[in-house]
């Protein structure tokens, strides 16, 4: 047990340096940005209109007289206390925003992320069993198509049919327009979150059905397969005992590191649908260039990120017995 | 006659008919691009038709002049994105495998930290740092594809490098150079090559989406993010073809460089030759 705690605690430690990196490039990169905040909240002409002190209150306002070093170690600090500072566009605390729209979004991502996954797995084990068959031919076919589709559009594209065209679900936002928020149901905001989820899913199953594919044909071209015929086995007991137990550790790598694109999903999706979720916020605070903003939502996708890497690094041990042994010897 | 048509023929024929349509979308799109400015307001919101096959716009613009126009500039930035995030991971995942422990230590903890943040995000944040426009799609989606095959690139080169005739020559005395350019880079170049070609479908789509979200190129240009992002304003309204037919053509473009890319691939494998 002991190696397992100084497996995870080294990864663990890992994981916060890399943190620590992403926030540290983050900044750099948005305080790279040549964009004038003012510029692009207020308006130039509406700026031509000002005194100069009011200038200066908004550019402090906007942070920008002070010094890059001093106001990332400003925002560190604050963020290592649990502050993650003021959204500049919002102006409530950045921690309460991401806190709201992760609420939101996490219902679309959990969804899609579990849908996909598994029937993404379901999908890729059955297209590699029946490899150059037609069940296979379909199923590659399908991720292809899916793989080259934008998710946006796809998302404009269910919008059309099931929205415009149709009528049957709502056009966007995560509940009715014009509702008292102690009204909405939560059947109202299942509906909502329908299509949203639907597109998620759909996109996400693709990738995941692919690599797991190749994994497949790999273990059915693989010579305890061939013995395991030679002996008769039956291919359900072939595909239970053989082919599930290998593409197992491939599939938990596939299922967490999908977690990365679901999020980048979320964000054009939620665009699209206008799903007042993380990825929308994402959206507004980088074209209104809201830095504490955009820096939160860097850091806490990235560590939803690197926490997925590191759950998964830790089921490895669970699930192979080889791994366990080979780390215990260490 | 039968015989003499192998696996390895066709795919040469599909991957020289795919280029045809690429180079004839680049270039239909390069002379189409003046008449994709043109508006004329007697011809507004028109359905497809003989005459606007993916009808026109509020505008009276004619959306296939416009598509296609989209499309050509899309194909470029993604040769150029391609390529400048292809050579970037080739020389850093090389310089990761062969430039001793710091280095590689260095590189792989910046390529575990770029695929830490989601692509989309990164995207964004670099297009952020280059002040959006043009050059920001351009740095966007190049200096962030690196990272995936940078990582293929370095295991490779580990690989290689462990190989009987590299150590051979190693001892042979053969200089490093000479190894680098007679062992490794013949190896490596198929990689690549395949590699460029496959990143292709990532960069076009990267730029659709960033530009779609407002963080690429500028609403003057017909670039199918933008396209689409306007058309969101008027689907409500039923004008369905705004939206169907300019993504269907990006759709069928990026179909047609993930072929290309996977019949690459079977003809630059040299186990398949026989097939």
């Amino acid at each position: 047990m002991k190696h397992r705690l100084q497996f995870a605690g080294k990864k663990l430690i890992r994981m916060l340096l890399l943190l620590l990196g992403v926030s540290l490039a983050a900044f750099l990169l948005m305080n790279a940005s040549p964009l004038d905040p003012l510029e692009t909240n207020i308006g130039q002409a509406a700026l031509g209109s000002m005194s100069q002190e009011q200038i200066a209150g908004l550019q402090e306002y906007w942070g920008m007289d002070t010094p890059p070093v001093e106001r990332y170690l400003g925002w560190l600090s604050d963020f290592v206390r649990g502050d993650m500072g003021t959204s500049l566009l919002y102006r409530q605390p950045v921690a309460q925003i991401i806190g709201q729209r992760l609420a939101s979004s996490l219902w679309l991502m959990a969804f899609a992320w579990l849908f996909s996954g598994i029937l993404g797995l379901i999908l890729g084990v059955t297209a590699g069993a029946t490899r150059g068959r037609w069940p296979d031919k379909l199923i590659r076919g399908y991720c292809l198509l899916i793989s080259s589709t934008p998710a946006f559009w796809l998302a404009i594209l269910l919008l059309m049919v099931f929205s415009v065209w149709l009528g049957i679900l709502p056009i966007g936002l995560s509940v009715p327009i014009g509702m008292d928020a102690a009204g909405v149901t939560l059947a109202d905001r299942l509906r909502h979150a329908v299509l949203p989820a639907l597109t998620l899913s759909i996109t996400g199953v693709a990738n995941i059905a692919l690599h797991t594919r190749e994994k497949m044909a790999d273990i059915m071209e693989s010579d305890y397969l061939l013995f395991a015929r030679a002996r008769g086995e039956s291919g359900r007991s072939i595909l239970l005992r053989h082919g599930l137990r290998n593409v197992a550790l491939p599939a938990i790598t596939l299922q967490f590191a999908s977690i990365s694109e679901i999020i980048g999903g979320s964000v054009l999706v939620e665009q699209v649908f206008s799903y007042p979720g993380l990825g929308q916020a994402a959206v507004t605070a980088g074209l209104g260039s809201d830095l504490p903003l955009l820096l939160g939502i860097t850091v806490v996708t990235a560590a939803m990120v690197f926490g997925g890497n590191l759950a998964a690094d830790l089921l490895y041990g669970a699930v192979d017995p080889r791994i366990r042994r080979r780390a215990a010897k260490r | 006659m039968k015989k003499d048509w192998n696996r390895r023929k066709s795919a040469a024929v599909l991957f020289s008919a795919c280029a045809f349509v690429l180079c004839a979308v680049t270039a239909a799109g390069l002379l189409l691009s003046d008449y994709a400015m043109e508006t004329d307001f007697t011809q507004k919101n028109l359905s497809p038709s003989l005459s606007h096959l993916f009808g026109t716009d509020w505008m009276g613009r004619d959306m296939l002049a416009r598509t296609l126009t989209g499309l050509s500039l899309s194909i470029r930035i993604g040769l150029l994105t391609a390529l400048v995030s292809c050579v970037l991971a080739l020389l850093l995942g090389t310089a990761a495998a062969t430039l001793g422990r710091r280095v590689d230590a260095c590189i792989s903890w910046c390529v575990d930290l770029f695929l830490g943040i989601p692509h989309i995000l990164l995207v964004m944040l670099l297009s952020l740092a280059f002040g959006k426009g043009l050059a920001g799609v351009v740095a966007g989606v190049s200096l962030s594809h690196w990272p995936a095959l940078a990582r293929v690139v370095r295991a490779e080169v580990f690989q290689l490098r462990q190989a009987p005739y590299l150590l051979a020559a190693e001892k042979l005395g053969v200089s490093r150079f000479a190894v680098a350019r007679r062992h490794l880079l013949p190896h490596l170049l198929a990689q690549f090559l395949t590699g460029l070609i496959l990143q292709f479908p990532h960069a076009i789509l990267h730029e659709a989406s960033i530009t779609f979200l407002g963080f690429g190129l500028s609403p003057e240009q017909p670039a199918v993010g933008i396209i689409l992002s306007e058309s969101m304003r008027y689907l409500t309204t039923g004008k369905w073809w705004l939206a169907l037919f300019p993504g269907l053509s990006l759709v069928l473009v990026v179909l047609l460089f993930a072929r290309m890319g996977e019949r690459l691939r079977q003809m630059g494998n040299p186990a398949s030759v026989h097939q």
